[in-house]
């Protein structure tokens, strides 16, 4: 425990009012001349999109629409109030886009790696004007996402088996008993795992989804090793004949080691029942969740190989701009979007239709 | 102090807020009011520039964050008192309630129970398990009920079983879900909490005031539950909120366990916000697991120059006791970036199984002093243990170099480990 390179942030501050030059990785835009916004700026905040009093229950797609009307209105709403109109494009409204994008929960590092792109564009003069930079910005989300999609293709085994994974109250359970009644309506042999043994009713929950869909649910006792259920589970799994298994896992934080320890135990069971198995590891992330769904996807895809991520609540108010971040930094696929809190409410990712409805008027 | 000074720093304070997800606005008008604040200020002669802008910076922050205030829990009411948890799905209420359920009965009172989430599969059943567990009564409601009349009815029961405290677990939902945000309205004006607590995420990105404010606006609540704050996620959110609907955040969730709620400091809050380290819950951690006996042996051994082997494995059987290495070393101001660097250099859980059968394998003689420990030893403890004689030699190494450290810690700190260890954090803060 010696001090060395302890270049926390303090000492970056320090360093700078003392004049001491260090090496700063602070993510900084490049030479921003003046330090304040011009006062012209448009105030970033657009008329809330009247959230319609929904008299009958809105289809899927207008829901995931309103859903996704309300990031908008975070997002782009505030970029269009900032660039349309704007006939030149200087280092302030750069600046002014770079804390919107950090403020959407993109990720402060993608926000950066999204601002140079933009300020090289600008640099080759292919940018002109507000439009321009829009139609740049939405390109570049949705290439991001473009690069990672890899839809699950469930069909590639005889018994595929499922791992979700992720931190506490992102709905697993919720994912799972979803997950569970979409594979059943199209015709395929389900199995639950509950190897949530630590949270009260975990499995209770479990079960409850599992009835809603005649889904069979493997399950121990409260405290009893989850490893054990998800023994039982592949052995069940196999001698069934199952098509798919998916295990339920206790909610963990990221940064408790003995509880990623035990995730690991989960993951050489299954794979010692079942080779190659899981087939698909599903980190699933709350789409309210801030900076710290990178910290999440980073420990959780080193401790258990994370292969897919599934966004949820969706339906909420929540930007879900933490997901362009996650996926691109962490080259993970979104799989699913949890929409509502019914049973047909997860979807197929599609980048194409997010980012569309994303920026559309 | 001039502008340029206060310029620079306020731009990495500005990076520092919006990483831990201080919502952006908050961020905004905080950083003028600095600026105001600090320019044409006189440096005291005892700081630098830089030391009195973080000390401005820090200041501004627990003020916003109601440091000093009376965050305390509100039950001068006739009894029995209503409490509301309500929040977004998987906030943790439920788990939020039986841990002040928990905590009130340690207080002597007596706490009622009652799950009011009819929606989501198996909650109701989960207060239950969680009521079992500590001891305390749950009233029994079933998921076929209106959640108002559960409400009604458990305040009745308890009005007439001698509970003095009533605490209701409503359902997550989203803030502009207007048929669910009217249910909440409703037992509201039926059952007249004294307090409606607003549980949040400590991960909480910048929605948290959105989200905040919807639930304000509909119930007007009395305070904030900071939940998960014992992973890594910097909780910027509780100063969005604190700073946009101004109602204080009363406790904060640990942990999964259900005595793991602590009241708010929000001075540590905003240490932890600015990067700078949570020593005072270091340590605080550290005095509750650390075995007192235990310790003073270690000190009078440490002062007298005598720390061992056998201590050192004490020693690393304890901080495996408090959590693991990296929540540790992270609440250490300046740890987080330098672990990061170290990565893999910090013992984690199986290196010290493997200190542990390393050290096991000595003979006392070796344990007391490692001087001693040969060629040969060597070979026989890498054998005993089921290890190579390269890791004997980095455990050697890595205790000769904890030797030293101690020796210089004893320098720093005016006695002892405990001492020692919050010395560490203080030396490395611009400011005590």
């Amino acid at each position: 425990m010696e001090q060395k390179e302890t270049k926390g942030f303090f000492r970056g501050l320090l360093n700078k009012l003392t004049g001491v030059e260090a090496a700063d990785e602070r993510l900084t835009p490049v030479e921003t001349t003046s330090e304040t916004l011009t006062p012209e700026q448009p105030a970033p905040s657009p008329p809330p999109a009247a959230t319609s009093a929904t008299v009958e229950k809105p289809s899927f797609f207008e829901r995931l629409k309103s859903g996704l009307r309300k990031t908008k209105d975070g997002l782009v709403g505030r970029i269009d109030a900032l660039v349309l109109g704007k006939k030149e494009i200087d280092a302030d409204t750069l600046e002014e886009l770079e804390e919107i994008l950090i403020t959407s929960d993109i990720g402060v590092k993608t926000t950066v790696e999204l601002i140079r792109t933009l300020e090289q564009k600008m640099g080759r003069n292919e940018l002109k004007d507000g439009e321009a930079l829009r139609a740049a910005l939405k390109e570049e989300i949705l290439s991001r996402l473009i690069a990672q999609h890899r839809p699950l293709d469930i069909n590639s085994r005889k018994l595929f088996v499922m791992l979700v994974i992720g931190v506490n109250g992102v709905g697993k359970t919720t994912t799972i008993g979803k997950l569970a009644s979409r594979f059943t309506a199209d015709g395929k042999k389900v199995l639950l795992a509950a190897a949530d043994t630590f949270r009260a009713a975990a499995a209770e929950q479990l079960e409850a989804w599992g009835h809603r869909s005649g889904v069979d649910v493997i399950r121990h006792k409260e405290g009893a090793d989850p490893s054990a259920v998800v023994f039982d589970a592949c052995k069940a799994a196999v001698a069934r004949n199952v098509d798919i298994l998916i295990v339920d896992t206790a909610g963990r934080l990221h940064t408790k080691v003995n509880l990623m320890e035990e995730m690991k135990k989960i993951r050489r069971v299954i794979s010692r029942e079942i080779p190659e198995a899981p087939h698909e590891t599903l980190l699933v992330v709350d789409a309210a969740t801030g900076q710290n769904a990178l910290s999440q996807a980073r420990l959780f895809k080193e401790a258990a190989g994370v292969t897919g991520l599934a966004l949820t609540k969706l339906d909420g108010t929540a930007k879900g701009g933490i997901v362009v971040a996650v996926s691109h930094e962490f080259a993970l696929p979104v799989r699913y979007i949890g929409v509502g809190e019914s049973i047909d409410d997860l979807r197929d990712f599609d980048p194409q239709e997010f980012t569309d409805a994303l920026f559309q008027a | 102090m001039t502008e340029d000074n206060v310029k620079d720093a306020l731009r990495e304070v500005r990076l520092a807020l919006l990483e831990a997800d201080v919502n952006f606005k908050v961020v905004k008008d905080f950083i003028e009011n600095v600026r105001l604040k600090a320019v044409g200020t006189e440096v005291l002669t005892s700081l630098s520039p830089g030391q009195q802008i973080v000390r401005i910076v820090h200041d501004e922050l627990v003020a916003i964050m109601g440091g000093g205030e009376d965050n305390s829990l509100d039950l001068a009411a006739k009894p029995p008192v209503a409490i509301m948890m309500v929040g977004l799905q998987g906030a943790g209420k439920t788990t939020t309630c039986g841990k002040l359920g928990n905590l009130l009965k340690k207080q002597k009172r007596r706490p009622l129970l009652v799950p009011a989430d009819v929606y989501r599969p198996a909650a109701i059943e989960q207060l239950k398990t969680v009521g079992r567990q500590l001891g305390l009564e749950v009233f029994n409601s079933t998921a076929d009920q209106k959640p108002v009349d559960i409400c009604n009815s458990a305040l009745r029961f308890a009005e007439l079983n001698g509970y003095d405290v009533v605490i209701m677990d409503t359902a997550g939902r989203h803030q502009i879900d207007d048929f669910l945000m009217d249910e909440l309205a409703e037992i509201k004006n039926t059952v007249q909490p004294r307090e409606i607590l607003f549980v949040a995420d400590a991960m909480t990105g910048q929605e948290a005031v959105n989200v905040a404010g919807g639930f304000n606006d509909r119930l007007d609540i009395s305070g904030v539950v900071l939940t998960k704050l014992d992973g890594d996620a910097k909780g910027g959110a509780a100063l969005s909120i604190k700073a946009v609907i101004g109602k204080p955040v009363k406790f904060v969730g640990l942990g999964e366990k259900l005595d793991a709620l602590e009241v708010f400091h929000a001075d540590r809050l905003v240490s932890r916000i600015l990067g700078m380290g949570d020593v005072l819950t270091l340590v605080e951690k550290a005095q509750a697991v650390f075995d007192e006996k235990e310790t003073a042996l270690l000190q009078s051994k440490m002062k007298k120059n005598q720390f061992d082997l056998e201590d050192f494995l004490a020693q690393m059987q304890q901080i495996k006791k408090m959590g693991s290495m990296e929540s540790i070393m992270g609440m250490i101001p300046g740890m987080g970036k330098m672990m990061k660097q170290m990565k893999g250099a910090q013992p984690s859980e199986n290196e010290i199984k493997r200190i542990e059968a390393i050290i096991r394998s000595m003979t006392p003689g070796e344990r007391a002093n490692h001087s001693i420990i040969n060629g040969s030893r060597r070979l026989r403890i890498s054998k005993g243990s089921g290890t190579s004689v390269q890791e004997v030699n980095q455990l050697l190494k890595r205790f000769t170099e904890a030797q030293k450290m101690i020796k210089q810690l004893q320098k720093l700190g005016p006695k002892g480990l405990m001492k020692g260890l919050g010395g560490l954090g203080k030396g490395m803060m611009p400011f005590g």
